[in-house]
This record gives C-alpha cells, sequence and structure tokens, in this order.
C-alpha cells in the first residue's frame, strides 16, 4: 500500500472526534483503558492530547484469550494495572489494530472483572477489516481494507509509525 | 528418561513441573515474570480469569498438607478451573486398588492435571512417566526430593524485595537433610545466579552430598548469617527423623534457632522467610516471625500466584502431534 500514515495527523483527528462525542454523551471524567502493547501507546498520546484528569489504565488480555491453548503464554507483557474504579464509571478502551475483535471481545471480559462500567467507548488507530465478531469502533483513525496476507504493524513508543507488511 | 527431558516436551515448553534440577534460567525466569501477572488477580473484584476454564484438575495429596493444597486450589479455582480435591491415605488405597488403577481411573474421567503430594521420593516423576501424554504433573512435594512450586514462590518473594539475583547473599538455616524445600531453593538459587548460597545446621542435619550442590556448609548460626542478604529457616521436620540425630528441640533453638539477637548479624534490610508451618521457638523465635523483616504470609499469597503461573503454563503450550488423539 502506498500510501503514508501520519500518525500523529490520525492522533489529532480522533482526538477531535472523540472530544465531540464526549461532549454530546455529557461525559466530564472518563477513565482511559489502553491494550497493550500498542494500544498503550496510542491511549497514552490521546490521554495527554484530551488533557485526561484521571491516571491512564493498562489492559494486559493474556489471560482473557480465546487461543490461549493454541499458542500459550507471552509472560513478558505488563500487567493489567486499572488506577481507577470501574464501577460506575465512563470508559474510554483504546486499542492499536482492530481486525477480529476478539482482542476488544477479551478486553471487555477483563474491564467488567474490576467492576459494571456506565458506558464503553471503543477508539481505534487502524480498522483493517477481516471482522469475526460484531465489535465496531465509534472512533477509528484510518480505514484500510488489507488482504488476509497482509499485516499492519505500530512500531513505537516514539515515534509512532504504521508499517503494512506482506507475508507469503 | 531423566527428569529434565520428562518435564520439558519436544518444543522446550514446560509439560510437567517435577523438580527445579535441569531447568533453564529462561524458564524460572518465565514463571516469575507469569506470576508477575497473576498476582494482581487477587485483588481486584472478580478474583477469577477464565484462562482454564473447562479444564479439570485433581489434587492427589497423599500425605497430610494444608497450605500447600489450599494454595494449589484457589490457583486453580482463581484460574477458571474444575479442581478435585482426592486425600488418597483416607481413600482408594485402604481398599487395595494400586495406584495405576487410580490414575487410569481418573484418566478415564478426562482429567487434564495432576497435583501431587507423597511422602515417597520420586512419586511425582513415577505418575509423569505413567499418565496419558495429554495429562500435566506438578510436584506438590515428595519425600525429601523436591518442592519446586515452594522454591519457586520463594524465588518470587526474594525477586520483589531484592530485584538483583546475582548480587544476592542468601542463607539456608536448619534440617537440610530432609528438607526438599531446601534441596528445590538450592537449585533454584544457583540457576537464578546467586553467587553465595550458604546452608547453616548441625553436621547431622546436613547432608553429605550438600557440598556437591555448590553451597558453602556453616556449623556455627552466628558464623552463617553474617552480612545475608536472605535468611530462609526450614521447618524442623520430626516426622522423618530417624534415630537420635537432635539431642532436643531447646539444644536446637540455643544453637540454630533464628532469634532478634541473631538476626542482627545479617544485613540490616535482609529478610526472613519459612515455608511453613512454623514451629514457633524451636527453628524461630515469635519475635522474627512476627517482626519487620519477616516476610512469611507474603510467601503465603505469593504462593497462590506462582502456581496460578506454573498451571497455566503447563496448560497452555501448544499440543504436540499425537498428543490430541488422547
Amino acid at each position: 500500500m502506498p500510501e503514508r500514515h501520519d500518525v500523529q495527523t490520525l492522533l489529532d483527528q480522533m482526538a477531535g472526534e472523540l472530544r465531540t462525542l464526549l461532549a454530546s454523551r455529557h461525559i466530564s471524567n472518563p477513565g482511559m483503558i489502553g491494550i497493550h502493547t500498542g494500544g498503550v501507546w496510542v491511549a497514552e498520546a490521546l490521554h495527554h492530547l484530551l488533557h485526561l484528569q484521571q491516571p491512564l489504565g493498562t489492559l494486559n488480555i493474556t489471560f482473557y484469550r480465546d487461543d490461549f491453548t493454541r499458542i500459550g503464554m507471552h509472560p513478558r507483557v505488563q500487567p493489567s494495572s486499572l488506577p481507577f474504579d470501574v464501577e460506575n464509571q465512563h470508559i474510554i478502551l483504546v486499542d492499536d489494530v482492530l481486525h477480529t475483535g476478539r482482542t476488544i471481545r477479551a478486553a471487555l471480559n477483563e474491564i467488567f472483572d474490576y467492576g459494571r462500567p456506565a458506558s464503553v467507548i471503543l477508539v481505534t488507530l487502524v480498522e483493517r477489516g477481516g471482522k469475526e465478531l460484531p465489535i465496531c469502533a465509534d472512533i477509528t483513525g484510518t480505514k484500510l481494507d488489507l488482504g488476509a496476507n497482509q499485516h499492519v504493524k505500530l512500531s513505537g513508543p516514539s515515534p509512532l509509525k504504521l508499517t503494512i507488511q506482506e507475508s507469503a | 528418561m531423566s527428569t529434565r527431558q520428562i518435564q520439558l516436551d519436544s518444543g522446550g515448553q514446560l509439560h510437567h513441573f517435577i523438580s527445579i534440577e535441569g531447568l533453564s534460567r529462561e524458564i524460572l525466569t518465565d514463571i516469575l515474570d507469569t506470576a508477575e501477572n497473576f498476582a494482581t488477580v487477587g485483588t481486584r473484584q472478580v478474583k477469577k480469569v477464565p484462562l482454564l476454564r473447562g479444564k479439570t484438575i485433581v489434587n492427589l495429596f497423599f500425605e497430610p498438607s494444608t497450605r500447600t493444597r489450599t494454595t494449589f486450589e484457589l490457583a486453580a479455582k482463581r484460574l477458571s478451573a474444575d479442581v478435585l480435591n482426592l486425600n488418597i491415605s483416607t481413600s482408594a488405597t485402604s481398599k487395595g486398588e494400586s495406584l495405576l488403577d487410580m490414575l487410569h481411573n481418573l484418566e478415564a474421567m478426562h482429567c487434564d492435571m495432576f497435583v501431587v503430594r507423597h511422602n515417597q521420593s520420586g512419586a511425582a516423576h513415577f505418575i509423569a512417566e505413567h499418565v496419558a501424554p495429554h495429562i500435566s504433573v506438578i510436584n506438590a512435594g515428595d519425600g525429601s526430593h523436591a518442592h519446586p512450586t515452594q522454591a519457586m514462590l520463594d524465588m518470587f518473594t526474594i525477586r520483589r524485595h531484592k530485584p538483583d539475583f546475582t548480587s544476592l547473599r542468601v542463607a539456608i538455616i536448619g534440617d537440610i537433610k530432609h528438607s526438599r524445600v531446601a534441596r528445590s531453593q538450592i537449585h533454584a538459587l544457583n540457576i537464578l545466579g546467586v553467587p553465595e548460597v550458604r546452608v547453616i545446621g548441625p553436621q547431622t542435619l546436613i547432608p553429605p552430598e550438600a557440598s556437591h550442590l555448590g553451597v558453602h556448609i556453616y556449623h556455627s548460626l552466628e558464623a552463617g548469617l553474617q552480612d545475608v542478604d536472605v535468611v530462609l529457616t526450614l521447618r524442623l521436620q520430626r516426622e522423618r527423623m530417624e534415630g537420635a540425630l537432635l539431642p532436643s528441640e531447646a539444644e536446637f533453638f540455643a544453637r540454630f534457632g533464628l532469634t532478634e539477637a541473631k538476626l542482627k548479624l545479617a544485613k540490616p534490610d535482609a529478610i526472613v522467610m519459612h515455608p511453613g508451618p512454623i514451629n514457633r521457638g524451636v527453628e524461630i523465635d515469635s519475635a522474627v516471625a512476627d517482626g519487620p523483616q519477616s516476610v512469611i504470609l507474603e510467601q503465603v499469597t505469593n504462593g497462590i500466584a506462582v502456581r496460578m503461573a506454573v498451571m497455566s503454563m503447563v496448560l497452555g503450550r501448544p499440543p504436540q502431534s499425537g498428543e490430541e488423539s488422547r
């Protein structure tokens, strides 16, 4: 894919859309959660752009994956940390790439084990097609139509860079 | 087949957890890192993750245990597995059923893991050799041979207080001869790169082979405690002693009991550990066991996270060819 994706431009545009969405829903003090690893980088940037007051939460969904018995553990990923009370909280869930939807399914399950949120807004930098579950992002940086042999990868944390790779 | 070979599958992943001996530093570090992830689960509103949902884990305890069995049971439940507790001394073996017949019956019930505690050294290894290939076996203590999950929870507790294993001086005090905990601790400390491991005890309670394990032997508590970072005390195992290895518990306490005064010889920030159950006033004074340097109750809490890590690692490996058919 020839087009270059300036991640900072995407983030600025997403922050604007998110501000509008929060205002329309009258949400003043949301809790933001990024999914390890790429989602945390995107969340850090958005958290900064929106001047959110509550500290950023991070989620490691390893223990909630549905392919655990096929691929095993990833012990090196940081543990989950939710530094605010999830109960009755409006949550902004952030990931880098929305693909099959399985990661988001796992993340929602984990969030509900911490408490019952008032609402969850899903924000992803890239939506790439290939959905296997009925899960849609509320705000997306960009939509890419990729083949099954193509992979989109976010590298970071500084600078954030999107690359598309082809596998044989 | 050696324990090392039986513990790992053809891809080098942990399949059984029988002994620390022969495992790599990478695997031990993976266990500690995975346990770090599980440590937060116990503090959440829902103290459970769905990782082992649908798996059946059998606690096969041929020897009484409260703490180990309870923490294995809690670990399995926090992973959403179904748990069966079998107290064998009062069960089938009294009707004359052989151990292998009992194992094959449990296999026929489609169990996925056996957690084995036995008073005979080598029992867990024997069971691992004879179970169907899809079943994992975890050693929860066999005779005076090994207690690998206890050693790993001790390593986890040490790492939380002293993150760099390669700069530590660690002393293990007491009944080394009968202690499977001490054996597993020594192997784990060596593999993780602790440069100086000391064992301290009377001549009768230090086995002759200790010198081959790369440890420094002390028969004086005062000398052995000098400048250590970590003090590992052990339970005096009266039930495993034959003959007169000890004059009396009072004399043992006088020479090798850890008191506040003796602990002052260690580094000021040294931590004190004990695998439990504690004989207060025999191997450790209450003032030390309940004192500011004691991390004994942290060990119990950490035991759950470490056992969750080991259970999920042995059941989470990708299936090997030929295993699925069973």
